[in-house]
């Protein structure tokens, strides 16, 4: 284990977290280097045009632990290509030193060690540090926000957003776009959309009845900055109504919507952008795909996935930026454009080391008031992690496992199901739960534990459903969540194989025997979409059983077998 | 467009009491069957007409569509995976200012959309979209 002290002093490639206006210059760029603000923010300033990325921050206004995930496979296409690359893997590709904060910063291994010796990550008095001081260096620097903001904390929730929005704006953004916004309900949405003193955009955002771009949010905004023409397009999360309840926003229609997206490209060219930014909130994938078929983009802004990469991918004649989540990474893109096109870039994906990076104590205090009224309730501590518990991964994670158990104790269940949602900071062995830990990972609008009987017929078939929206070999058809992570229950998955015949073996764990596809099995779960879900909120059920158990260890979870990946 | 539940039901009986009957008597037994008589088994090229579709349904009891089929006189929708497959035939007369039309479909299930468009010459051209129908939930 590293001591704080020593991390100050830790060999880190710093730089190395700098892309130029090429590819692979990791390992030449590995130069031992104290860690320091200044490094982090070393950012040599080119071009005329600076964009800052933040996304899928999931209300988190305070530094927290995250850790990445140890498996998140590609199908198709995608099989074994960016981001579809884990630990020892990832480390490679990029000239990632083991053990180095980049390590601890993009992937998994040895997590809760590193943890220790590199402390916490994100914090938006931090991130507010960070625009400041590229700011500073590039004035008119556009500050986008790729949306899953206003959701995700104990104080979110018991807010409704206001929370969030009161410190971001403090950030000044110059454009969003949305994605779990909408669960706070349309109502909601508007309310808080129509005070926002910055665009609010997307591009796929209709009126479900006419099926025409929604009022509300423009599709698109243009910018003047160092002299360039700059059209911002917005794309919401295309699949809010099926991943979410489309009863909480009824008036909207989303999708991806390329077709348009063309049109709005080839109107913003027409009216004479010499440069064209796609805030997207599609995912990885669904964005890649994009890139190939909507000409014209110059850079795509990556959120939805979760996805931190040290470089932008390359499509075509666009780049795209995957900037992470959990306000862990804030990512700039210093663009040369010269006569209407983009000549070159320069990328830089900033760790937000939190004990690093000096707060900005006038966004502290702002987060402070937030929090004031809540604090003893956030504070409270309800039990003890004896393992690590994440939530990252695939098929499974510690805090899903704990959830699970959770839910089969005190819902006296047969098998459990916990949504394959990938925001939830981590807590490191030995470290208090606190009730603000559990509704990081829990909170939202509809987190009723529900608790029904299912036949082993249907499971499969959820399964299935499931596996597909993860696994289509064509990232159009994904929604860019994880697999529903299970409880009680075994399965075997071929992820080559097509929706139908994925899953197989699903046993149930208390007797070893397989499902019965006839037989009734009773199943609690949370986060339905269904209007109308009945029973206890999910944090509740996680606070009662944390405090039966007082310290919460998880063993290894075998029960999914992975067969193609 | 739609069917309602009613309608569908008492086409599953009539399906039942038919059963004794040649398939052949079944007027819309297959979408194949459907596309042969639109076409007069005449072979259909790709590309030419745009249909336009979610990829995945927000709700398969109503899902837009969007043909486009520039010198055409008649389109075709035809949902594969219907119990009543064939959706709607647009018919463009010569004063049509384009050949396009939206609507919106019921799908039962996951399955490909098709629209057959006949040409002012007699070809054919086809264009095919796969539409999700899913259970939903757990979105990242």
């Amino acid at each position: 284990m590293i001591s704080r002290r020593d991390f100050m002093q830790v060999s880190m490639a710093a730089s190395a977290l700098v892309g130029a206006s090429g590819f692979g210059n990791w390992a030449r760029l590995a130069a031992q280097q104290r860690l320091t603000q200044d490094q982090l923010l070393e950012f040599d300033t080119y071009g005329n045009v600076s964009l800052i990325h933040i996304t899928d921050i999931h209300g988190q206004l305070n530094p927290i632990y995250f850790r990445e995930p140890s498996i998140n496979l590609g199908i198709g296409a995608a099989k074994g290509q960016m981001p579809h690359v884990t630990g020892a893997d990832f480390r490679k590709a990029y000239g990632i030193a083991d053990g180095s904060p980049s390590a601890y910063a993009l992937t998994y291994d040895d997590f809760s060690s590193l943890a220790q010796a590199y402390g916490r990550v994100g914090g938006l008095d931090r991130m507010s540090t960070v625009i400041n001081s590229i700011r500073a260096e590039r004035p008119d620097a556009l500050l986008l926000d790729g949306g899953d903001t206003w959701h995700g904390s104990y104080t979110c929730l018991k807010t409704e957003g206001q929370d969030m929005v009161n410190v971001m704006n403090a950030l000044k953004p110059d454009a969003m776009t949305f994605h779990w916004e909408f669960t706070l309900g349309s109502d909601r949405v508007a309310e808080i959309v129509e005070g926002l003193p910055f665009a609010a955009l997307g591009q796929n955002i209709f009126d479900a009845e006419w099926d025409e771009p929604a009022e509300l949010f423009k599709p698109y905004k243009f910018f003047e900055r160092g002299g360039v023409k700059i059209a911002v397009i917005g794309q919401a999360f295309p699949y809010m109504p099926i991943a979410n309840p489309g009863w909480m926003f009824p008036e909207y229609s989303f999708g991806i919507r390329d077709e348009n997206m063309q049109k709005m490209v080839n109107e913003v060219r027409a009216a004479g952008a010499e440069l064209v930014v796609c805030l997207s909130h599609n995912g990885f994938d669904v964005d890649k795909k994009m890139a190939s078929r909507v000409t014209g983009l110059d850079v795509i802004l990556s959120g939805h996935t979760h996805d931190a990469l040290p470089e932008p991918v390359l499509v075509g004649q666009t780049i795209i930026v995957a900037s992470g989540s959990n306000g862990k990474f804030v990512s700039r893109v210093d663009l040369d454009v010269r006569d209407g096109k983009m000549m070159g870039f320069r990328h830089k994906l900033i760790p937000m080391f939190a004990d690093v990076i000096a707060p900005d104590p006038v966004v502290t205090k702002l987060i402070n008031e937030q929090r004031e009224p809540y604090k003893t309730d956030l504070s409270e501590v309800i039990g003890q992690a004896g393992s690590l518990l994440y939530r990252r991964g695939n098929f499974n994670g510690t805090w899903d496992d704990l959830i699970c158990d959770a839910l089969i104790s005190e819902r006296e269940a047969d098998i459990a199901l916990s949504p394959g949602v990938r925001w939830g900071p981590s807590v490191l062995p030995g470290q208090d739960i606190t009730r603000e830990d559990i509704y990081g990972v829990t909170s939202m609008t509809y987190g009723k534990a529900y608790r029904s009987e299912m036949t082993g017929e249907f499971i499969q078939v959820i399964l299935e459903d499931v596996a597909d929206n993860l696994f289509n070999p064509d990232p159009y058809y994904q929604q860019g969540g994880d697999m529903v992570r299970t409880g009680g229950l075994g399965y075997r998955i071929d992820i080559t194989k097509p929706q139908g015949s994925r899953i197989t073996e699903l046993t149930l764990l208390k007797t070893g025997e397989l499902l019965d596809p006839a037989k009734t099995y009773v199943v609690a779960g949370w986060a339905s979409v269904n209007e109308g879900t009945e029973g206890p909120e999910i944090w509740d059920v996680v606070e009662d059983h944390i405090r039966k158990q007082g310290t919460v260890t998880i063993n290894p979870n075998n029960s999914v077998k992975v067969i193609g990946a | 467009m739609e069917f309602s539940r009613r309608e569908t039901i008492a086409l599953g009986l009539g399906a039942a009491a038919m059963t004794m009957l040649p398939i052949r008597a079944f007027a819309e037994a297959t979408a194949d069957e459907i596309v042969a008589d639109f076409t007069g088994g005449a072979s259909m090229s790709d590309g030419g007409v745009t249909l336009t579709t979610p990829e995945i349904a927000e709700n398969g009891n109503t899902v837009p569509i969007a043909v486009d089929a520039p010198g055409a006189v008649s389109v075709m929708i035809v949902a594969t995976g219907n119990p009543t497959p064939k959706v709607a035939v647009f018919n463009f007369g010569e004063l049509a200012a384009s050949q396009s039309a939206s609507t919106r479909i019921r799908l039962a299930g996951t399955q490909d959309v098709l629209a057959i468009a006949k040409m002012a010459d007699g070809s054919f051209l086809r264009a095919s979209s796969t539409v999700k129908v899913t259970i939903g939930g757990c979105g990242g």
